[in-house]
């Protein structure tokens, strides 16, 4: 039997699908989140040199994590979109960007939370947090570039040529950065979790997976928003059983 | 018509948009006044303590030089869009990143290399060492280029848009944090005492991969944002 593999290529039959999925994922990503808390909060014992504040890692490390993740994902889709030129990958792109920038956006608050009781300040040039400053402002100039272009096709394909710019510089600005780092200050100081406890490492573990799926989620809806607005003029969507 | 050769090509470019720019020279004179400006109004915000100014000194200048080149980023296709020249450019049968690569080099020329000259003057009004505004200089001259080159495809992306200027600079300046690393990574090295090839090392495999890739890549913007 031939599998036609790219049926859900086209906007037309993804968005069903992803009206579909929408659900599971969406009630799978607050289940795990509710565990993942209940695990970090309850569960895990009080870290012996950092007290109750180290608990804000179970939300700081896997939206840093996602927030990296979600870049590649979006750069990816982008080129799909511009080498293959699919309305699809365009879309989600577009779609992606604005999670990706509110989790590089907690991660930094709640780094900052993290950093006052720690390191006594709510900044510290480390590496680390100057990265993921930076990717908050690619993720915002792929935004704004796409916002300030009318034509949808040019905002895509515009946007997408930045985003593959970007994944390009992320690794040079990241060493840089590192480098710049350590020659300017010695190391600051660094919590390094090497005996990890198993509770924490279930916590933490959990709640990237929950941070995940509710990513999923919230691209496949805003996709869904992307793909109604942009083929409001044709006729499938007129026969939809929402839009009438 | 004669085939022209790709050297003869770049020549031809660069020759053209420096006459252009001698023709209009008050577009080149702000941006040099600009940089001159924003370097002098640092000690009047922060004091005049020499120790502070001296440390801060190649901080200042790299800054200054970004924005400077931010600023005249805008003029690199916009003339030439608004009087179609950039059509026919992307109609030639000769290479669209040669043609690039020469608009970015006469920028360079107009933007650049005017304020790695001005830079002795204003880092002795920092009372740099002169080991360090050597230095600086150098960095300057390897990274301007780079700036002109990666704020090309800004340039070329945001080519037509409204408020182009502003978002050129919110999608180059990212971009661009390497070479202020490295540009004054490597004066603070020279002022400390060590070594500064690593530092002008990596500037220089920065030029290097700038100059092969972004020529390229900002003829694909172009052509997406002429489409």
């Amino acid at each position: 039997m031939a599998i036609n593999w790219f049926k859900y290529s086209a906007p037309t039959t993804f968005y069903g699908l992803a009206g579909k999925l929408i659900p599971w994922f969406a009630i799978s990503s607050v289940i795990l989140c509710a565990i993942a808390l209940y695990i970090g909060f309850a569960v895990a014992p009080m870290d012996a040199t950092q007290g109750q504040f180290y608990r804000i890692i179970f939300i700081h490390v896997p939206t840093s994590i996602i927030s990296m993740f979600l870049y590649l994902v979006m750069a990816g889709y982008a080129a799909l979109g511009l080498i293959f030129n699919t309305r699809l990958s365009s879309m989600m792109a577009s779609a992606v960007a604005p999670t990706g920038a509110l989790f590089a956006f907690i991660s930094l608050w709640t780094g900052a939370l993290w950093g006052k009781p720690m390191w006594g300040a709510w900044w510290v040039w480390d590496a680390r947090l100057t990265s993921e400053l930076i990717l908050l402002f690619l993720y915002l100039g792929f935004i704004a570039l796409h916002a300030s272009i009318d034509d949808p096709r040019r905002a895509d394909r515009a946007a997408a040529l930045l985003a593959i710019v970007g994944s390009v510089n992320v690794p040079i600005i990241y060493f840089s950065v590192k480098w710049w780092n350590t020659l300017h200050q010695g190391s600051t100081i660094k919590y390094s979790g090497t005996s990890m406890h198993i509770a924490m490492q279930q916590a933490m573990f959990t709640m990237l997976v929950a941070c995940w799926l509710y990513a999923i989620a919230v691209t496949l809806m805003r996709v869904r928003s992307i793909i109604l607005e942009r083929e409001r003029h044709t006729k499938w969507i007129a026969q939809l059983a929402e839009v009438k | 018509m004669k085939k022209l050769s790709l050297f003869a090509l770049l020549v031809l470019v660069v020759r053209r948009d420096l006459v252009l720019a001698m023709r209009r020279r008050a577009d080149v004179l702000t941006t040099l006044f600009f940089f001159v400006m924003v370097v002098s109004l640092f000690p009047l915000g922060v004091g005049p303590e020499m120790d502070m100014l001296r440390k801060m000194a190649p901080g200042v200048l790299w800054v200054a030089a970004l924005l400077a080149s931010m600023l005249s980023l805008g003029r690199l296709f916009s003339a030439d869009y608004l009087d179609g020249t950039l059509e026919q450019m992307l109609l030639a049968p000769q290479s669209l990143s040669v043609l690039v690569l020469g608009k970015m080099a006469s920028h360079w020329m107009v933007s650049g290399l005017p304020l790695v000259l001005m830079t002795p003057v204003l880092g002795l009004q920092f009372d740099m060492t002169v080991e360090g505004i050597g230095v600086l200089m150098l960095g300057l001259l390897l990274g301007t280029p780079i700036l002109s080159m990666v704020g090309a495809i800004g340039a070329a992306l945001t080519l037509g848009l409204r408020g182009g200027g502003v978002l050129l600079s919110l999608l180059v300046l990212p971009l661009c944090i390497p070479v202020l690393i490295f540009g004054t990574g490597a004066v603070q090295a020279v002022t400390s005492g060590l070594n500064v090839s690593a530092h002008l090392s990596l500037m220089g495999a920065l030029l290097v991969l700038a100059l092969a890739f972004t020529p390229w890549v900002t003829a694909q913007a172009l052509r997406i944002s002429m489409e």
